[in-house]
């Protein structure tokens, strides 16, 4: 164990070489991860946050590739690790969950099947010891009836238990990091409701961090410890989430903010910030955002450089707001 | 399971008896087989009485009567042309054919489901295209040409194989089989690849198109999150995924493999029922032709049957008699 943040993404660029050009999906972002702590990396569809998390596991997909940057995680920076041995941290060390219950688990594979393959990929235990590891998971993300529920197939289970499979399988190692990405979205208000309270419980007691990739302000603002920020592929800004969300300094995350309808005047049509979000094959350098930034000058078409306003938050921009 | 397999034994009834019937209105069609049968130069009473004999003076309608009543009890009639159970003649020179049409389908299956994963994890490498390319070739090229180049190169120019018959057999539960003989072997090797190439070709396209498909899936994602190696992942999340399409078309494969084995046959004078069929059409035997086609039919029937079952085995979703999922 090392004495830093558990992870530190440190100007993280992965782009897809595609036959149009190249697609700068994750441009230059950086946070770090305390032990135990909970960030939420906020952004808007298309905005790179899945690849984010699927650059940390080493998962991502030619015509992808991580062209720049480090990914320290305790201590190591994965990106020179060999592919065995970032295997052997998938799934043990850090874990993640998927959006689509529906889509995660493997429609023809019995549960047990799919949660025991994960116990014996990273340690030598017997068939029986990993299924009653199995079993206490399941039991651990409150699934009732789990020797049952262990010969099911998935198919058997509505959406929201699917997802608490999901869970339990990220859990059955005692990962140090879970990256969760949107894994909420799928599902209906208060199963949603359920499973962020049970993640949130079964994080803080056993001590892991949690990476909770999502769209939506109102989940992190009861969730997280802090929020980073992602634009077009870019960081934003980051901080502490009360500081976030009572004092955004970025236009971006003030307009995100502003637009939760929960913070708007009841009988008052929503806010939304105007303009769509631009194509990442012909975005040049510059502010991604001063297309549709009230504060934009001339000067926005050169790239910020990353300050920190005040301790323990960072921001990219010219034009902070007051 | 039991309900199903009766009503499913039922269906097959019905669609022996229309088949018969439609073959029987298509044979009727196209000649009168005593026009065949009797020597030119009989006179009409001969020719009546030749009639007769084989129950041909008789209405349509009640031939079929009484084949229908000879089907109920096992019996497809005798031919016309070699006086012996239409049955018996094709049971024959069925085996031949079957082990055939096995040998094949067991080499496109073993090559087809391999070539066909590597082609889809790796579509834009040379060895992917290569694959491609030549399962173009395999789908475009006509089985008879095939096989009489495979004659000319490995028969006529080399002299490596012989180009026809079984060679020497030896029997296995009461059959006469080649794949157990050295010599065999030899005589079976190239109608066997001859008869493999088209179906090689589709398991390829089919497994590379399934191997595409299922590596793009969250479950692939979340297997390879899981830290697992990349052999469980493509063996076990992505193979068991794709098999469910390939075990269905392999089925129906395996039927039409026997089935039309013939050109093949007719190439390599591979003594099977193919050649029979040929004959029996070109001499209007009746018989032969109509026990020979439900002969087929039932083994569609039976093959189609079996993957069902291996289908409901496969995939958890499927459970046979329609019996819907529990929550
Ligand atoms: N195979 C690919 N080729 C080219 N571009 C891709 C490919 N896959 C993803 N992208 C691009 O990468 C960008 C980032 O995608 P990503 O999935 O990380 O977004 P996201 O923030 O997770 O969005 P969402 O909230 O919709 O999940 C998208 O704009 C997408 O167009
Ligand atoms: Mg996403």
């Amino acid at each position: 164990m090392s004495g830093g943040p558990l992870l530190q993404v440190d100007g993280l660029r992965m782009h897809f070489f595609t036959k149009a050009g190249v697609v700068k999906a994750v441009d230059d972002v950086s946070f770090t991860v305390g032990r135990g702590e909970i960030l939420g990396l906020v952004g808007e569809s298309g905005s790179g946050k899945s690849m984010t998390g699927y650059s940390i596991l080493g998962l991502v997909d030619p015509p992808g590739r991580v062209v720049e940057g480090r990914i320290v995680f305790d201590g190591t920076d994965l990106t020179r690790l060999d592919p065995a041995a970032w295997r052997g941290i998938r799934g043990n060390r850090i874990a993640m969950i998927f959006q689509d219950p529906m889509m995660t688990l493997n429609p023809v594979l019995r549960i047990d099947t799919q949660i025991v393959e994960a116990v014996q990929a990273h340690s030598g235990v017997s068939r029986e010891s990993a299924l009653a590891r199995a079993r206490e998971a399941l039991v651990r993300v409150g699934i009732a009836s789990p020797d049952e529920r262990l010969r099911a197939y998935p198919h058997q289970f509505s959406g929201g238990m699917r997802q608490r499979v999901a869970i339990a399988i990220a859990l059955v190692n005692g990962p140090d990091l879970i990256i969760a990405d949107e894994p909420t979205t799928a599902l209906d208000v208060t199963i949603q409701g359920q499973i962020l309270f049970e993640m949130q419980k079964v994080c803080r007691e056993s001590g892991t961090a949690l990476l909770w990739i999502t769209h939506d302000l109102s989940v992190v603002a009861g969730l997280a410890d802090k929020v980073c920020v992602m634009y077009a592929g870019r960081f934003v800004e980051s901080g502490p989430v009360a500081d976030i969300l009572d004092r955004p300094l970025h236009p971006y995350s003030r307009g995100l903010i502003d637009s939760v309808p929960a913070r708007n005047e009841r009988g008052q049509p929503l806010r939304q910030i105007p303009g769509m979000t631009p194509s990442l094959l012909s975005l040049g350098p510059g502010c991604p955002f001063r297309e549709r930034c009230s504060s934009a000058t001339p000067r926005c078409a050169e790239s910020p450089e990353v300050t920190e306003p005040s301790p323990g938050r960072r921001l990219r921009c010219f034009h902070p707001a007051r | 399971m039991l309900a199903y397999a009766i009503r499913r034994f039922g269906q097959s009834v019905f669609v022996l008896v229309l088949m018969s019937f439609l073959v029987f209105i298509g044979v009727y069609a196209i000649g009168d087989p005593i026009e065949l049968l009797v020597n030119p130069q009989a006179d009409e009473v001969e020719r009546v009485r030749a009639a007769a004999a084989l129950g041909l003076d008789r209405p349509f309608l009640a031939q079929y009567w009484v084949f229908l009543k000879g089907a109920a009890s096992g019996d497809l009639g005798r031919s016309f042309v070699y006086n012996e159970p239409a049955l018996t003649l094709i049971l024959d020179k069925l085996p031949a054919t079957i082990e055939l049409a096995f040998v094949a389908m067991v080499m496109a299956i073993g090559l087809g489901i391999p070539l066909g994963l590597l082609a889809g994890l790796k579509p834009d490498s040379f060895i992917g295209r290569a694959i491609m390319a030549g399962s173009i070739l395999g789908f475009s090229l006509p089985t008879f040409w095939v096989g009489l180049v495979l004659i000319m190169v490995f028969s006529v120019q080399l002299g490596w194989l012989p180009s026809n018959g079984r060679g020497e057999t030896m029997m296995v539960a009461g059959l006469p089989v080649s794949f157990l003989t050295a010599d065999g072997l030899a005589h079976l090797a190239m109608p066997a690849v001859n008869l493999a190439l088209f179906k090689l070709s589709l398991l390829i396209r089919l497994t590379r198109a399934g191997t595409r498909e299922a590596v793009l899936q969250d479950y692939v994602k979340f297997a390879r999150a899981k830290g697992l190696s990349q052999g469980r992942v493509i063996g076990v999340h992505v193979l068991k995924n794709i098999l469910i399409p390939i075990v269905t078309v392999i089925g129906l494969e395996l039927g039409s493999v026997i089935a039309f084995a013939i050109v093949t046959e007719s190439i390599f004078a591979w003594p099977g029922s193919g050649k029979l069929l040929i004959d029996s059409i070109n001499q209007l035997d009746r018989p032969v032709i109509v026990a020979y086609l439900l002969v087929i039919v039932t083994l569609f029937i039976v093959i189609n049957f079996v993957v069902d079952v291996l289908y409901s085995l496969l995939d958890p979703r499927v459970r046979l008699g329609g019996a819907a999922a529990s929550h």
